[in-house]
This record gives structure tokens, sequence and C-alpha cells, in this order.
């Protein structure tokens, strides 16, 4: 199911709120407004949790986590940091990373089993990332642009890329991955994928602005739609068919 | 073996399609990553462009205003036209980049133009929108600050004071077909009579120095200028002048008796003193009917030695040719200068034609209008022993013939009218110089006579009065052969046409 959301209207839902199979964040706001549609889609199952990082609202390209973890950079106060290791599961492992390149968002894109990450990082934050997120971490750019974390999105299911991406490279970051990818737009042609949705396996939120057209395309590479018992059935039998023969 | 290329090692990069975000059609990724139409749709590069507009226009000079104050004459669909309409919108235009304009064609009187505008814009970093629109303009009636000032009648800036000191006004027609055929009373905003001579109004000065020119050039005139301070501002340092050109012109006409100074007279060929002015044009023509020797006295060296007539018109009075005779045996002087080949020099006997036969004593003339007389013809001319003239240079002369044939008289002037198949243009209603309708024809046969003298003007095919030719008048006269004439535009049914509009 996607949803749409703006933050203080603005579209840039990527930036205020970090979406994961285990958590959410959710910048602190001056209307609860944001925070109220995270809460009624997804309260029930993970916590949603109001955070902010180095007191900035923009947590979404500050932090980068999976089911596993939480990367957070090094401006996160010790307070910050407490709130969110009180919020989150036990499960979830929080950690502080001293690194050149602070918006760790911007630079690392992740799902709970790859990373992406900026050619530049650290070789000890690459060392930390796969061991605190438990992701296998490949030096890659989308379309040239070196800020993986702005410019693709992805979950266990599926991702989405810039829109210039070359049929080769979707085909590259696609084996990577493991997940299918296609190139498109979220908040009505705007190429920053990262900075406008969050995804996890079942929900995905992007900006106000989407295009029916765009979420359809985010519903289908997502694996979104509402599915029948039935279609999973059918689906499970193929691949059961296709492994066997 | 295979060979491998570099181009075989540089994988090929396949442009993938993305969905237009708008409306789900497959399209190459944009910058705004949207298909054409859809951005066409969201995005109106035309905003802020206005699509009506005011045109003022004079009504009397039909020119259009440029903003701020330029009026500038203007077809319909001409370029200069379009280039005041798109002057309107200008700032408009800037933000956008003009691609093509061109007008759509409307009726005249519905007062509109429609001008089709192409431009281009770079919308959302990198596409190229054209979009092509229409403006309207609205053509409003108003009368520019010129002909504001002609109307009021009132206006001029420069005159231009036309003056000859001669009895009759046979110059000023001569004047006034040159200006017709030079179109140089285009520019004049009044013209009116004085004693003597012609006013000339204009609303600039350049128009007038460029009139007087004009006139320096067809006539042998002087001129002087003088002007006027109307107003000045002492802050802005502009005056205001009202600037007069006096024109003279010569005394002398066409036919005239003038005697030179002898100084002159050697000075321009060693010819006789006592000379016929044969015409008018730029210079002035002189023949000496003693030995057919011609001179041209051109404007300046005319007004450094000017000369009189020493008769007038009025005082020529007819002779009759009793018999003549072609003087074959010529004398050449040396130092003589041209001698015309169009006279023929004879001796002539005359008399008065009141006097004819009266008496026997006829009188013994010599004229260079050999080739025009025969006994039995009537010739003008100055009867020089009988009159009393006032001229200093004629009273040191010696040896004076006692007749000077001027010109010959053709037949009676109801049927040489009657016959003439041509006609002149004229300036404003029946001419606004015309006075006496005798003066003009006069005119009129002067320019039958010669043919130098009709070469400066345009001559036009038709009739002045509408009469019917009688063609059973077979007297020879000199008339004007087709091939001079040129065909005067006879649009009536276009004239009445606009009068309806």
């Amino acid at each position: 199911m996607a949803v749409r959301a703006q933050f203080e209207n603005n579209n840039e839902v990527g930036v205020f709120s970090k979406l994961t199979n285990r958590y959410c964040l959710v910048a602190i706001g001056g209307s609860e407004n944001f925070y109220s549609v995270f809460e009624s889609e997804l309260a029930d199952v993970i916590p949603v949790v109001h955070a902010s990082i180095g007191g900035c609202r923009i947590i979404g390209r500050m932090c980068v986590g999976n089911r596993n973890g939480l990367m957070v950079p090094n401006s996160t106060t010790d307070q910050e940091l407490q709130h969110i290791r009180n919020c989150l599961p036990d499960e979830v492992k929080i950690q502080r990373v001293e690194e050149r390149l602070s918006a760790l968002g911007n630079v690392i894109a992740c799902n709970d089993y790859v990373a992406l990450v900026h050619p530049d990082l650290d070789r000890e934050t690459e060392e930390i990332l796969a061991d605190v997120l438990k992701v296998e971490v490949f030096r890659q750019t989308v379309t040239d642009q070196v800020l993986v974390g702005s410019y693709c999105c992805f979950s266990n299911k599926g991702g989405l890329v810039h829109p210039k991406t070359t049929i080769e490279d979707q085909d590259e970051l696609s084996s990577l991955i493991q997940v299918p990818l296609v190139a498109g737009t979220v908040n009505r042609g705007s190429e920053v994928i990262g900075g406008g949705m969050v995804v996890n396996d079942w929900c995905a939120f992007c900006g106000l602005d989407t295009t029916s057209t765009e979420i359809s395309v985010i519903e289908s590479v997502f694996n979104l739609g509402e599915q029948h018992s039935s279609a999973i059935k059918n689906r499970m039998r193929d691949s059961l068919i296709d492994a066997m023969v | 073996m295979n060979v491998i290329g570099i181009s075989d090692l540089v994988p090929t990069q396949t442009q993938g399609k993305i969905l237009c975000c708008e409306c789900g059609t497959e399209i190459e990724p944009n910058p705004s990553n949207m298909c054409v139409d859809c951005l066409r749709c969201k995005v109106d590069i035309t905003d802020g462009i206005p699509k009506h507009g005011n045109l003022l226009q004079c009504k009397n000079c039909v020119r259009y205003l440029s903003p701020p104050v330029a009026w500038i004459p203007a077809q319909p669909e001409s370029r200069e036209l379009l280039a005041i309409c798109l002057k309107r919108i200008k700032s408009a235009l800037q933000r956008v980049r003009l691609v093509d304009a061109s007008f759509i064609w409307t009726e005249p009187h519905s007062k509109r133009v429609k001008v089709k505008i192409t431009v281009q814009k770079e919308v959302e970093g990198g596409t190229f929108l054209e979009q092509t629109f229409v403006v309207e303009y609205v053509i409003h009636n108003h009368m520019c600050p010129d002909c504001h000032r002609v109307e009021a009648k009132d206006y001029w800036n420069s005159s231009v004071q036309v003056r000859q000191k001669a009895g009759h006004k046979k110059t000023f027609y001569y004047l006034e077909q040159v200006i017709l055929k030079h179109k140089m009373h285009q520019n004049t905003t009044k013209i009116s009579q004085k004693p003597n001579g012609l006013d000339f109004y204009y609303s600039s000065k350049q128009d007038a120095r460029k009139f007087t020119d004009f006139l320096m050039s067809v006539l042998p005139c002087k001129y002087q200028s003088s002007q006027k301070l109307v107003s000045h501002d002492t802050h802005s340092n502009t005056f205001n002048y009202k600037t007069s050109f006096s024109v003279e012109l010569p005394p002398v006409c066409k036919d005239d008796i003038v005697c030179l100074p002898k100084k002159l007279s050697q000075q321009l060929g060693n010819l006789g003193q006592l000379l016929i002015c044969v015409r008018v044009t730029n210079c002035i023509h002189l023949i000496d009917f003693s030995s057919l020797q011609i001179a041209e006295v051109s404007g300046s060296l005319y007004w450094r030695h000017p000369f009189q007539a020493i008769c007038t018109p009025k005082s020529l009075i007819e002779f009759t040719i009793m018999e003549i005779e072609i003087v074959k045996q010529r004398h050449f002087k040396s130092g003589q200068g041209l001698v015309s080949n169009k006279h023929v020099l004879a001796d002539c006997w005359v008399i008065k034609s009141s006097e004819l036969g009266m008496h026997d004593e006829y009188i013994h003339v010599r004229t260079h209008l050999g080739h025009l007389l025969k006994p039995g013809d009537a010739a003008l001319g100055l009867d020089l022993k009988n009159s009393n003239v006032n001229n200093d240079d004629l009273d040191k002369m010696k040896g004076m013939p006692d007749v000077i044939l001027v010109r010959k008289v053709f037949a009676d002037r109801q049927r040489r009218r009657r016959r003439r198949n041509w006609k002149l243009q004229r300036i404003g209603e029946r001419g606004s110089s015309v006075d006496g309708e005798e003066g003009y024809t006069e005119f009129l046969e002067d320019l039958e006579e010669d043919k130098e003298f009709r070469k400066n003007i345009d001559i036009y095919i038709g009739r002045e009065d509408g009469d019917v030719p009688s063609s059973a008048d077979e007297t020879e006269f000199p008339s004007v052969s087709l091939q001079e004439m040129l065909q005067d535009l006879s649009i009536k049914d276009d004239v009445e046409m606009d009068g309806e509009s």
C-alpha cells in the first residue's frame, strides 16, 4: 500500500522519515499530521518514533538503517541516541559512526541484505555497515550520481532508481541487489527517489504530489498491491514447479 | 581467433524508457519527466504575454504611434507594422525566445490586427517548449501632433517665400509643374498666394531647406534665410526659431527683350546687347536675333550682373510680315560663341497690323524666326523706335533696330484651345496658384511652341474641359506629340469606392 503524505507542505517524505521493516522514525514537526499518517498505517505493527538527529529534522537523510540496525552520524547527541535506543526494539543495533560524509541517508541505500554506498565512503564505515546492518556492501553509483541514497530506493521486494538509469546499469544493480528494479520518478517527476519516498516490504510513503501513474509504478515494483491469497498460492505454485522442473 | 576491438569492451548504454508521471505513456527521461503533451498542459509559456493590445493610428496621415513619440507610416501587413506590434509586447517577450511572427488576415474595416506569434522557452531545466498564440490589436484613431498642427491651420515652423517681380505668373505655372513632377509639394503644410509670388509653409526646417535647394536647382534664383526667435528655454538651452527663406526669381521671362551690359555681353561670347529670352529653365537662355548667337546665363552669373527686360509683354504689338528673305550669307565674327541651329536668320519687311493697307512704308527687320514666318503671317514685336524705354544700357547703345520681332502669332486662341488634347496636373483644387485663366492659357501655348521648355514637366493625355476636338480644323498649330504625353491614371471607380468607405 502506497500512501501520500506531506511534511509541513514539503513533499520530500524521505527526508523527514526513515522506514524499515522493524521500526519507523519520523521527524518532529510543528503538527502531528505527518506522524499520524505513518501511525495510522504502521502503529499496530512496528513502533513509529519521533526522533531528531543532531537537532535536525532531516533524519531520513542523516541516518541509515534496516531491520537489523540503525546507523546515525556523529552529530547525534547522546540524548537523542538514548531516546532512539529506548524506543526501538532490542534486536535493532544502534551505532554512531564517525564519517566524513555525515549525511548517511544520502550516501547509503540499503535493504535488509544489500547496501549500495558512495564510492568515497570510509572503509571503516563500510565495515561497521556490514557489521551492524548485516548487509553485503557494494560501492556503486546510480546514473553517475554518487549519492546513491538520494537517487534510489529499494526494499527486499523491489527498487526504484533514477529515471535516467540505463538498462545496462539497471541490470547490473538488479543483479547486485537481487531484486527487480525499475527507473521512475516520484512527486510529479522528481528524480530524487530516496528523498521523495520511503518504503519497506509492505508499505510505502511518498509525497502528496505523486501522481497516480507514479503510485502505480511504485506499488507494482515494490509489490505493495492488495494481494489475494489465491494469487500468492498461484505464484508459489509456479515457482515450485519452476524449481522442480 | 577472434579479434576484440575497443568498441566491444565498452558496454553499450541503452537509455531506458520511463512512464510520464502524469499520463503514464512511455517516454525518454527528460528534466521534467513528463511527456510533451502533459508539459504543455501544465506550463503555459505565453503566460504573462498580453493577448490583446492597442495601436494608435492617425487617420489623416495613416501613421502608427510607436511609443513614446514616433509616428511611423506603415502599410497593412507590412514589416513596419509588425515591428510596431511586437514593440508593444516587447517587455513580455523578453522572457521567451521569439521564433516567428506573422499577420493573420483581417478585414481592414474591422480595425483589428491579428499577429500570430511563435515563442520558445526553456521549462524546468532543459526542456524547450514551443507555443503559438495570436495577439489581437485594436486600432484606435488618434490624430498625430503633426496633423493636429496642420489641422489647426496656423502651424508652420519655416516658410519659403518665392517672389518674382514680373507682371504675370507664367514662371509660377512652370514652377508648379516642376514641383509636381518632382513631388516636392508633399511635405508642404500650406501654400498661400502673396502679391508677386507664393509662400510655402513647412513644419520642419529641413523640409523648407530641401525645397529651397530644389528651387535653386530648377530656376536661376537666389535666396536669403532669416530666423526669428519664438521662444527659448535657458534651462535646457533649447531655442525655438521660425525660419524664412526668401527666394527671389529673376524678373526676366520667356519672350522678354533684354539689354545686357556691354561687359556681360562680351563675356557671353561677344553677342549683341539686345537679346531675346527664349526660355528660362535652370538658366536663362538668350538669343541674339540678329546673328542667332545664343547664350545661357546661369543663376549665379545673373545675380552678379542682373539685367531687366526693357519691355513688358503687354507693350508688344502685332506686325504683319509683308516680305521675308532667308539670309544665306552669314558673317561670322571672330570670338563668336554658339549659334542656334534651331532658328533661321531672315530679313523681314513688316508693317504694323493696325496700319496695314494705309501706307507702304515697310520696316526692315532682321529676325531669328525665319523658320516660322511666311509673308502674311503676324508676329508680335516691340516697336523700339516709337517706344520710350528706360534702360541705362540701352541708352548707351548705338545703332538700334527699329522693330524687334519676338514671336509668331498663331491663329486665334479659342480654336487652339479646342484642339488641345493634353493637360497638366495642378496642385490642389484647380490649382492654388491659379489666377488669370488668360495667363495659364499663354503658359500652355508656350509649352506647345517650345519642345525644350516642356522637357522638364509631365504632360498628360486628356482634355482640360472635356470638349470634343473638331477634326475639321486643319490649320497647322504647334502641338505636343503623343510620345511626350503620359497616361493619366483614371481611377474614378476607385475613388467612388473610397468615398463609400
